[in-house]
């Protein structure tokens, strides 16, 4: 077994395809409305260094990224151990030489990068804009405008995914996450204009 | 030297992987080896199951390694057929 299948036969044994899929979407979701909250705010705040803003939103995107890694590997180790040895006890044997032992080992790793890559990667996704520009290469609209619209467009796909999964229509399940985020953008615009 | 040709085994295991997966495991065990399981009861975290294991030469302790790698547990042998080479001369 290569080592795509044993992960897929690990997750199986586990059931942790939704866990996953879950962690995946909601700390995506943090991770796209932290950058879009920053960035709203640094767009009524008037002019800024562009490189304070990536500083800034970078910082915010690595403490994601290792709050999203630490936080799920330790409380998904935990509930593995705890499964592990729910199904020792029901086997009335050592189970830690098994794929079971093997996969409350390892799935909790495999969560946990999920975890921390999911909002890492969305905010990269939204800063490259900022990044683009701030190495010099023009763009056709200001950068912090663009990253906003790359944020909203990010938002609406996890909404597109949500629905899909759901089996309800994409493109109502895109509308409502894509409010969500308006919301939080005009929320922020209302506060910062006071 | 004998040849075991078949088993049939007495197992507990967990409800994943299913009795598929744990055939097709069992089966790769070795080559040629003819895997029928039979589920016989079903508990809230295991189930327990009948598995036959047929072929030309078995390989006992390579069966039972892939159980166990499953997370399966061997409670008994309950039948076995063996077959003894001929003697030349």
């Amino acid at each position: 077994m290569n080592l795509l299948e044993q992960t897929r036969f690990l997750l199986r044994i586990t059931r942790t395809h939704d866990i996953m899929r879950r962690y995946f979407v909601v700390n995506g979701f943090d991770g796209a409305l932290t950058m879009l909250g920053l960035i709203m705010g640094f767009l009524v705040s008037g002019a800024t260094s562009l490189s304070v803003i990536i500083n800034v939103c970078l910082g915010a995107a690595i403490a994601l990224g290792v709050s999203g890694v630490s936080s799920a590997y330790v409380s998904e180790a935990a509930e593995r151990k705890r499964a592990l040895g729910k199904l020792e006890n029901a086997m009335i044997t050592d189970m830690s030489n098994s794929a079971h032992g093997e996969a409350a080992r390892g799935v909790p790793l495999l969560v946990a990068l999920v975890n921390g890559f999911s909002p890492l990667a969305i905010s990269l996704l939204i800063l490259l804009p900022l990044i683009t520009a701030n190495a010099g290469f023009a763009l056709p609209i200001q950068p912090l405008k663009a990253a906003v619209t790359i944020a909203l467009l990010l938002i609406f796909l996890l909404g597109v995914f949500l629905g899909s999964i759901a089996g309800v229509s994409w493109l109502r399940s895109g509308i409502q996450t894509l409010l969500i985020a308006i919301l939080t953008a005009a929320l922020i615009y209302l506060f910062a204009s006071f | 030297m004998v040849l075991v040709k078949r088993l049939v085994l007495d197992v507990l295991k967990p409800h994943q992987p299913n009795a598929l997966e744990f055939s097709q495991a069992i089966a790769k065990a070795g080559g040629g080896y003819r895997v029928c399981i039979t589920v016989l009861e079903v508990d809230e975290k295991t189930e327990t199951l009948q598995v036959i294991v047929e072929g030309d030469a078995i390989d006992f302790c390579a069966v039972q390694s892939s159980i166990n790698g499953l997370g399966g547990s061997l409670h008994s042998i309950d039948e076995v057929e063996v077959q003894g080479e001929p003697q030349s001369g």
